[in-house]
């Protein structure tokens, strides 16, 4: 009776220990010594593994801020709080970076742009922009099948009731993976704090814009005058915006003729 | 020369006909889990391979040495699961420290394969055939290249899926079930290979 309970007992309870020494002693002999931090450091960051940072994952950036080669600002999705959490551990001061979004910049939606031919194939942008540069007439703008909803990590960006993608501002976190992924290169980093953004990407004439779109940037030059703070500039058939430089006085958007720069009027300050 | 013949049989049973995952519906977990993309797929399989060979090894040695010898064999499961487990911790340690390159692609696959229902179940299946030693190895390795097989050609496929026009309803999950489900119909096709 009492060598029946025993037995199992001695017997798995021995293997336990036999394994238990055994693997402290393997660990002491071969393991590999990890610096205490790095822990903290992958506790404090967000953990999406985005690899927005340039490193392979949360693990990879945490490995290289304990390095040394990874400034405590580099994770763009944790921001400034991240940022102060990852200085207090490194024992750095960390300068707190301004917030950021990303923007596409279109605004060829189904009423604004002309469709050139009617895509029936994967629903992916990148596979219709190999199709006569996709179906809008327009060989700039969006085309609205969603590959930069797909690579979203936080499900940031919806595709519009009129066919366009659009950024949720209050989820983005500027991880820049639409950026990369839009085979039209049309979404951008921009500050959260820009009011004022040049909504077209076309590189086409005047006459061609026209013809594709009612909202696409002609080139006409009058956000150029009426700029007092020479921010915005003309080139290559396109106007480009210099957030260093706008304050967002809205007075471009006001005149542009074909509305291709967005304002938001809404949460105007001037 | 029937020996050689015996375990090129078990070899190839275990590896087609009696698939792990798609005959005994072993390992599903990872199956469904880890087989999104070839890269990681082949990464899981390599990591189960390495485990299961010497889980094999060590569940053998442990069964004949002290089960069977102090008659508690009813303790044949939580003996392997403690033996997996130490085993996969050791692994991880080892690997971790020859060559971290490899730790950083298998990363926590690793760690999960303790609770990876086929090298429990290939260890007992060893067992409850009565395989020697040479055998045991053979069956457990040849078990874990049939879960690689499954999960790559799984992997293949949904790789292919994710660009394909599927029925709303179906997107996702279900239809990788009803994949799972058709291989492991194309699967049966082996079983007429040995009789």
């Amino acid at each position: 009776m009492l060598k029946e309970i025993l037995m199992p007992i001695l017997s798995l309870g021995g293997m336990s220990l036999l394994f238990g020494t055994g693997l402290a002693l393997a660990s002491k002999k071969i393991g590999v010594e990890t610096d205490p931090r790095e822990e903290e450091v992958q506790e404090a960051l967000p953990g999406v593994n985005c690899g927005a940072c340039g490193y392979p994952g949360c693990d990879g950036f945490a490995a290289a801020v304990i390095a040394g080669n990874a400034p405590v600002t580099g994770c763009p999705v944790g921001g400034a709080s991240v940022a102060k959490k990852l200085g207090e551990i490194m024992g750095q001061k960390s300068e707190v970076n301004e917030k950021q979004v990303a923007r596409v910049l279109c605004a060829g939606d189904c009423d604004n742009a002309v469709e050139k031919y009617n895509y029936h194939g994967i629903e992916d942008c990148v596979a219709a922009s190999m199709l006569a540069d996709g179906s809008k007439e327009c060989g700039y703008g969006c085309l609205g099948l969603a590959t930069c909803v797909r690579v979203c990590p936080f499900d940031a960006i919806y595709i519009t009731k009129k066919g366009i993608a659009e950024v949720d501002r209050e989820k983005c976190t500027a991880c820049g993976i639409c950026v990369a992924a839009c085979p039209k290169d049309l979404i951008e980093i921009i500050p959260y704090s820009s009011l004022v953004q040049v909504a077209c990407k076309s590189k086409d004439k005047a006459k061609d814009v026209r013809k594709a779109c009612k909202v696409g940037c002609i080139s006409c030059k009058i956000c150029e005058k009426v700029c007092d703070y020479d921010a915005i500039k003309v080139e290559n058939n396109i106007a480009s915006i210099d957030y260093e430089k706008c304050v967002d006085c809205m007075v471009c958007a006001e005149k542009c003729p074909t509305k291709a720069i967005y304002a938001d009027f809404e949460h105007a300050v001037v | 020369m029937e020996y050689a013949g015996k375990l090129f049989m078990i070899l190839l049973s275990t590896l087609l006909v009696n698939n792990f995952v798609l005959s005994r519906f072993l390992g599903i977990c990872p199956f469904l889990g880890v087989s999104k993309k070839v890269s990681t797929a082949l990464g899981m399989g390599a990591a189960v391979t390495f485990v299961m060979a010497l889980a094999s090894l060590f569940t053998y040695i442990i069964q004949y040495t002290i089960l069977d010898t102090l008659g508690l064999e009813y303790l044949q499961t939580i003996a392997f699961i403690l033996v997996i487990a130490a085993l996969v911790q050791f692994v991880e340690m080892v690997i971790q420290k020859m060559s971290p390159t490899l730790y950083q692609a298998l990363g926590v696959y690793l760690p999960l394969i303790t609770t990876n229902c086929a090298v429990l179940g290939v260890a007992i299946i060893n067992i409850q055939e009565k395989y020697d030693l040479l055998q045991t190895l053979i069956n457990g390795t040849g078990a874990a290249l049939g879960f690689t097989l499954a999960i790559v050609l799984m992997a293949g496929i949904r790789e292919r899926l994710e660009l394909s026009d599927i029925p709303e309803p179906l997107k996702g999950f279900p239809i990788t079930l009803i994949t799972a489900g058709l291989m492991s119909v194309a699967f049966l096709g082996f079983q007429g290979l040995i009789k």
